[in-house]
């Protein structure tokens, strides 16, 4: 597309109440065009009750090399996961 | 031919002229997104158009949907003039488009109404994808006419070239006025006023300027047609008539 245009990402709601997901992108020259082409390319089978777009460049995304120190502090806390822990016997309905 | 099957006609042969138009655009926009946005509003049209064929061949009795589309010649199409224009570039195509897209839904709105059940089922179905292509054809506009110095003074052209074949949309004839009587058909003369307000707010937001009404070509709805629709019959109608019955 033009050298205008910029890449928007797409997100659809199945139904309501579900969470968005993301589905693919679209180029557009501004904000209207993004829904209407998100509608026009993601939507032709009614897989949506909602479409969300949101410029690329306003998603703020972790790096790759960051990734030891976000994620592998997680590896080891076993106890931030409910099945760490010994039901007491007296506990009903859990 | 009754009244009731050759109304019937004008709107089935409107949808289907337009949509082959639309179709015309497959593979062919300006980017890949447009060219499938350009596609799905072929595929409305047809939808629409079929509708109202089917209901055409019961009315007529011996033709099939197909027949009627397939098989008719320039003088037997109803349709406006405004539709059988050529694409151009991209800015008459909108032009075009939104021109007819602004009359198509207050009139089908009106059809809604119609005392003809059947009629008035097909338009309400069309509604909603009529209202989409109106939204669709006024966002460009207004994008190309409040866009640069090169896209405001081509759709201003556009514009001023096709203003001539808006007026062939509010004209009211014998059939028209007939079926009018009846409760069947819409008052094209009652929704211009609505229709222009559509433009003129539209034209506003796209920094354009609305032509004055001078020459008005007329006819389509009587089977006059310009030039163009003979080609385009003649490419849409060549499977069919060079091998008769063909099916997929």
């Amino acid at each position: 597309m033009a050298a205008n245009a910029d890449v928007w990402e797409v997100f659809i709601q199945s139904k309501n109440g579900l969470a968005h997901k993301h589905v693919g992108n679209v180029h557009a020259a501004d904000k209207v065009m993004a829904l209407e082409n998100a509608r026009d390319l993601y939507t032709r089978r009614n897989e949506g009750s909602c479409i969300w777009v949101v410029k690329a460049t306003d998603i703020i995304s972790s790096e790759s090399e960051d990734s030891e120190a976000f994620f592998d502090p997680s590896n080891d806390k076993m106890y931030r996961h409910p099945t760490f822990y010994n039901m007491p016997d007296g506990a009903k309905h859990i | 031919m009754s009244s009731l099957l050759q109304y019937t006609l004008r709107i089935a042969d409107s949808s289907l002229i337009l949509g082959q138009r639309m179709s015309e655009w497959c593979a062919k926009g300006p980017t890949l997104e447009e060219d499938i946005a350009l596609s799905n509003i072929a595929l409305d049209l047809f939808g629409q158009a079929n509708g109202f064929y089917e209901y055409a061949a019961e009315l007529d009795g011996e033709k099939s949907a197909d027949d009627l589309a397939f098989l008719r010649n320039e003088r037997e199409f109803f349709n406006h003039q405004i539709v059988e224009l050529e694409n151009g570039h991209f800015g008459d195509t909108i032009v075009r488009n939104f021109l007819h897209d602004g009359f198509n839904f207050l009139f089908y709105t009106e059809l809604a109404k119609s005392k003809d059940e059947t009629l008035a089922a097909l338009a309400a179905k069309s509604i909603k994808e009529v209202k989409y292509h109106l939204r669709h054809t006024s966002n460009w506009l207004i994008r190309l006419g409040d866009g640069t110095e090169e896209s405001n003074p081509k759709v201003q052209t556009s514009l001023n070239n096709i203003w001539q074949f808006t007026g062939e949309l509010f004209e009211m004839d014998e059939i028209d006025n007939e079926l009018l009587s009846a409760g069947i058909a819409v008052d094209n003369a009652s929704i211009k006023s609505e229709w222009d307000n559509i433009v003129n707010k539209t034209l506003k937001k796209a920094k354009l300027s609305r032509p004055e009404d001078g020459y008005m070509a007329t006819g389509g709805k009587k089977g006059m047609h310009t030039e163009h629709l003979g080609f385009l019959l003649a490419e849409m109608q060549f499977l069919q008539r060079a091998h008769p019955n063909a099916k997929w």
